[in-house]
């Protein structure tokens, strides 16, 4: 949810030894339990990524077995975001507009290189991650990544949701950008995000 | 060109022809030209400054003047009935001193002929040449995509905006040689630009009259909306 861990979030809400008490945490847990095994996807397909993700859909490596089969085109019924491809700067205000269309509780995965860094399109038309966008929760390796890839990304996004908290309001609260400059993190924090990487290095941003 | 909707037959022009194959053993340079283009220089003699055979195709080279007219005539004149424009695009050189070229390629389907036609824009003047959109109506997009990504300017064109990047792009033209490869602004200032767009304001007709951008339209598709008008065609 936010980008930044909340104090103490490395304690295990299920435990019965932590200091919420026993019908607490056991709410938690079975809140949990159902969020994370009913997470229903919002499909943001734009390039090859979205094909490995169709192929997890697909009956070989089956995404109903985590409870994710229905795939919701609506963000409104949506719970996690799966973005898999590349995302042009004139897709920006698209898939913005789509997360904040999401009601809260809300995850974000960002699937594949172009997604989470913009991978090899270091231009000017390709957002350099989407992270400079929404705010993401898991980020998926790989170009594109295999099934397995996405599905541990899934587990690991599971395994978020089981460890929060209903003591923690944040999880139920909209993150707004800043209403300054509308975004989520500072600009200084996007250049750094944006600076070339690997061999783009050579290129520099002046005109020849 | 009688209807508007008139069936084609690939190849009907030509009695007794061949069946078409793949030619074989095409050489870079030389090789018999399109007769269009002959037939184009005789008909326009100042208009035609070369003509190419490069791989086996036939590349025309027209003053930009004489564009439009030419064309009109290709696509007109019953030995030639080029009725179909299949790409409309843009050649820069890395040597700064060559002029800009416009591409175009026509097919003519009753002939079974290909043939290439470029203009050539000096950089010094202005990147203006007529548009083709007159003719043939696939030309709409496709100057727009030129205009878009070289900045060309198509005189005559019904709706010459961007297609590609946004409306509001600032930068420039990404596919001219000056544009550096991640644009001219930081990728904070690009990034506040593409989330300030409204990507409602160019839906279609039906969309537009329930989305909330109504107010961002432009006056003339505001009156048409409110005097009913839709684009089912």
């Amino acid at each position: 949810m936010g980008l930044i861990a909340p104090s103490g979030a490395d304690i295990v809400s299920y435990d019965p030894k932590s200091q919420e008490g026993w019908v607490a945490t056991r709410l938690d847990f079975l809140v949990n339990w159902s969020r994370a095994n009913s997470l229903w996807p919002m499909p943001f397909g734009t390039a090859c990524c979205a094909i490995e993700f169709m192929a997890t859909a697909a009956s070989r490596f089956d995404l109903a077995r985590f409870g994710m089969e229905r795939m919701s085109f609506s963000p409104r019924q949506a719970d996690v975001l799966i973005c898999a491809g590349r995302v042009p700067f004139k897709l920006a205000p698209i898939i913005r507009r789509i997360w904040q269309q999401m009601p809260q509780p809300k995850w974000c995965i960002s699937m594949g290189a172009c997604a989470s860094s913009g991978g090899m399109f270091d231009n000017y038309a390709v957002v350099q991650g989407i992270d400079t966008i929404i705010p993401v929760d898991v980020y998926v390796p790989g170009c594109p990544p295999r099934p397995e890839g996405l599905i541990h990304g899934i587990r690991l996004l599971q395994e978020k949701v089981m460890n929060e908290r209903r003591a923690d309001n944040r999880i139920r609260e909209e993150i707004n950008p800043d209403p300054s400059s509308e975004l989520y993190i500072p600009p200084s924090a996007i250049n750094e995000l944006g600076e070339p990487f690997g061999n783009s290095v050579h290129q520099n941003r002046s005109a020849p | 060109m009688t209807g508007r909707f008139e069936i084609v037959a690939a190849g009907s022009a030509v009695t007794d022809s061949p069946a078409p194959a793949t030619p074989k053993n095409v050489s870079h340079l030389g090789g018999l030209p399109n007769p269009s283009a002959a037939a184009l220089a005789g008909r326009f003699p100042g208009a035609v400054e070369r003509v190419v055979v490069i791989w086996g195709e036939t590349v025309v080279f027209v003053k930009p003047a004489a564009v439009f007219e030419a064309m009109q005539w290709l696509r007109d004149d019953p030995a030639q009935q080029y009725d179909f424009l299949s790409d409309v695009t843009a050649v820069e050189y890395r040597d700064f001193e060559q002029p800009i070229e416009v591409v175009w390629h026509l097919r003519s389907l009753p002939y079974r002929r290909f043939l290439r036609v470029k203009a050539q824009l000096p950089k010094k003047g202005p990147l203006e040449i007529a548009s083709v959109w007159p003719l043939w109506k696939s030309a709409d997009w496709l100057e727009r995509e030129c205009y878009d990504m070289f900045g060309i300017r198509f005189t005559g064109h019904p709706d010459l905006r961007r297609i590609l990047m946004w409306e509001q792009y600032r930068e420039g033209y990404p596919l001219r040689k000056d544009f550096p490869l991640r644009g001219r602004f930081s990728r904070a200032e690009q990034l506040r630009q593409a989330l300030a767009q409204n990507p409602e304001t160019r839906y279609s007709m039906e969309e537009l009259s329930v989305a909330d951008a109504f107010e961002d339209l432009p006056a003339d598709m505001r009156k048409r909306l409110g005097t009913g008008e839709r684009t089912g065609e």
